[in-house]
């Protein structure tokens, strides 16, 4: 091996590394976020006891971190880890073990091809910011995540009792349910940004971003597609009002019932990687990424401010959707789960494909339009 | 040993597909059969990806290891399908012919791979094969080569091969509806539901007769 591959691939592992723990610990702050922003819906408080022995000494900064909670999610995370490991004596050891692997895997894997941001050098080259480039972006994303529902119903099944199977097997319905509705809910998205007249782009999800500069975001043009995407989303990360396959309500926990410790911990934290990366995914199809408003030309100078501003920017735009997921999560009931068949099967897939052939139409209108 | 990377992660890849393969015909447990189904689709997507046919690659996971093999995985969870359902079965006359065929299958499928390994032909043949799709076009798509890419494939579906994917289609669709009658019960026994609201599998399928 050349010096020069090792170097290479040396730089690789490190983005990779770091790209893994800024999103993993975005995971564990929203949930933090999460029981903050229940508490304040709820008119409580929320976490505000745990602080570092030498943060507390400080006289304003000290009190004010410790009554937001900014430690907890580590001692959660300690928590987690030093609690002792019980496995249940019915499960199918195997695929009990394997299960938490399985969920977190595909959250952590598709965040390899995110766009979240852009790098403009001297000479005027712009170079996205992602893990890997790849031209079947979308795709890509909806393959690796089509696996997540794996983990899930593995749990499920080992856990060899009956609530853990009864939210494996909603889950894996509900999951295959809403996949449809999902990809054809953003295939309009990439018909329009495909259309003849528009720079052709395929499927990648920064060619997505950029046709969105200066642009109004695909948001305004394709509202119902948004929605769509949107509610196929919240059934796919399993967040109320669809949270079928946990319930607590009527499945005690469902397909974690058999869990504790670390494994729970990893169900958990997999869960809050899926919203931070959906929330991610949405703002790059439709909430034009890390450009700056729509119409509206990004304010910053290209360089290294500039692409930092735009990466915060795309930070705080997924922050909004995140705080969006919560907040729902708080405010509607869940649906029972006959209702979330009828919804995706009935109501969801009809809608979309609607609104393709609506879409299908109006391009084929606004090209003949354009030609003659 | 002269191998490059490509062709260590060929037989790395193969090696997965196929044993992951024979692992399904041989594991007890349905579910780890399932589990290695899954193993050699993946494996087989990755051959695609070595072929650079990375469309190909990802439509093999989403649709195959992420979509049909959950409904397997469910179906097999809801008909709970134990580890010693198939265990000893007696040497029956069925299972020796359906052996015969498949080492048939096995025997056909080695000699004609022996027969056209002269890998030139084969690849000259589908190279002019794939010339036809980009000189049939009209102006609009003359400029389209075919490639890897997504357009090429689309183009393709919807010019030479618009009627082998409708009677594709078409073949789904006579599945579906076929599936759909098969499990579904008369009018009556709607009727019947609708007054009384009991599950449809307690009615009696003797009444289709009627």
């Amino acid at each position: 091996m050349d010096i020069e591959l090792i170097q290479m691939l040396a730089l690789k592992v490190t983005y990779a590394v770091v790209m893994v723990s800024v999103v993993m610990s975005i995971a564990g702050y929203t949930v933090l976020a999460e029981r903050k922003v229940c508490a304040w819906m709820q008119g409580r408080v929320g976490p505000n006891r745990t602080v570092l022995p030498f943060v507390s000494a400080i006289p304003i900064i000290g009190p004010f971190l410790r009554n937001l909670g900014i430690f907890q999610p580590l001692a959660d995370g300690l928590k987690f880890l030093f609690k002792e490991e019980i496995v249940p004596g019915h499960v199918n050891k195997f695929y009990y073990y394997l299960s938490p692997i399985v969920a977190l895997v595909p959250a952590l894997t598709t965040m390899t091809v995110l766009p979240f941001g852009e790098f403009t050098n001297a000479e005027g080259h712009t170079t996205p910011l992602v893990l890997a480039n790849v031209d079947l972006g979308i795709l890509f994303v909806f393959a690796i995540s089509s696996l997540g529902v794996y983990g899930i119903v593995l749990a499920g099944w080992s856990s060899n009792s009956k609530y853990p199977f009864l939210g494996g097997i909603r889950s894996s319905a509900q999951m295959i349910s809403y996949e449809l509705a999902m990809g054809l809910s953003v295939l309009p998205v990439f018909l329009w940004v495909n259309a003849p007249g528009m720079t052709e782009s395929g499927l990648s999800l920064v060619s997505i971003v950029n046709s969105q500069e200066n642009a109004p975001w695909l948001v305004l043009i394709q509202p119902f597609s948004a929605f769509l995407f949107l509610i196929a989303l919240f059934a796919e990360t399993n967040r109320l009002p669809f949270d079928m396959p946990e319930s607590e309500t009527d499945l005690v926990g469902g397909f974690h019932t058999e869990y504790g410790s670390f494994k729970f911990g990893i169900f958990f934290v997999a869960e809050y990687a899926h919203v931070v990366i959906g929330s991610a995914i949405f703002t790059t199809l439709f909430l034009g990424g890390w450009h700056f408003l729509p119409w509206v030309a990004d304010p910053w100078a290209p360089g290294l401010i500039g692409s930092l501003l735009g990466v915060g920017w795309f930070l705080a735009k997924t922050f909004c959707l995140i705080f969006f997921f919560i907040w729902v999560r708080w405010t509607l009931p869940r649906f029972r789960y006959d209702q979330v068949m009828k919804l995706g099967w009935a109501k969801l897939l009809p809608l979309a494909l609607v609104n393709l052939i609506f879409y299908v139409i109006l391009v084929t209108y606004l090209d003949q339009a354009a030609a003659s | 040993m002269n191998l490059s990377l490509v062709d260590f992660l060929f037989y790395v890849f193969s090696a997965i597909s196929v044993g992951g393969g024979l692992a399904v015909i041989l594991s007890r447990n349905p579910v780890t059969a399932a589990m290695f189904m899954i193993l050699s689709l993946v494996g087989v997507a990755s051959l695609f990806v070595l072929l650079e046919a990375f469309f190909l690659a990802v439509l093999q996971v989403l649709v195959y290891a992420g979509a049909v093999m959950v409904l397997f995985l469910f179906i097999i969870m809801l008909m709970d399908v134990g580890p010693d359902s198939g265990k000893g079965a007696k040497l029956s006359k069925k299972r020796i012919l359906s052996g015969f065929i498949a080492l048939l299958g096995v025997g056909l499928l080695t000699v004609l791979t022996l027969e056209y390994s002269g890998v030139a032909t084969v690849a000259t043949d589908s190279a002019d094969h794939w010339q036809d799709v980009t000189e049939e076009t009209s102006a609009a798509g003359a400029n389209i080569v075919f490639s890897k890419s997504v357009k090429s494939f689309g183009y393709g579906l919807f010019t030479k091969y618009m009627l082998p994917l409708q009677v594709a289609g078409f073949l789904l669709l006579a599945a579906m509806v076929g599936v759909i009658v098969l499990s579904k019960k008369t009018d009556d026994v709607d009727a019947h539901n609708k007054a009384d609201g009991p599950s449809p599998g307690t009615t009696n399928p003797q009444s289709e007769e009627a």
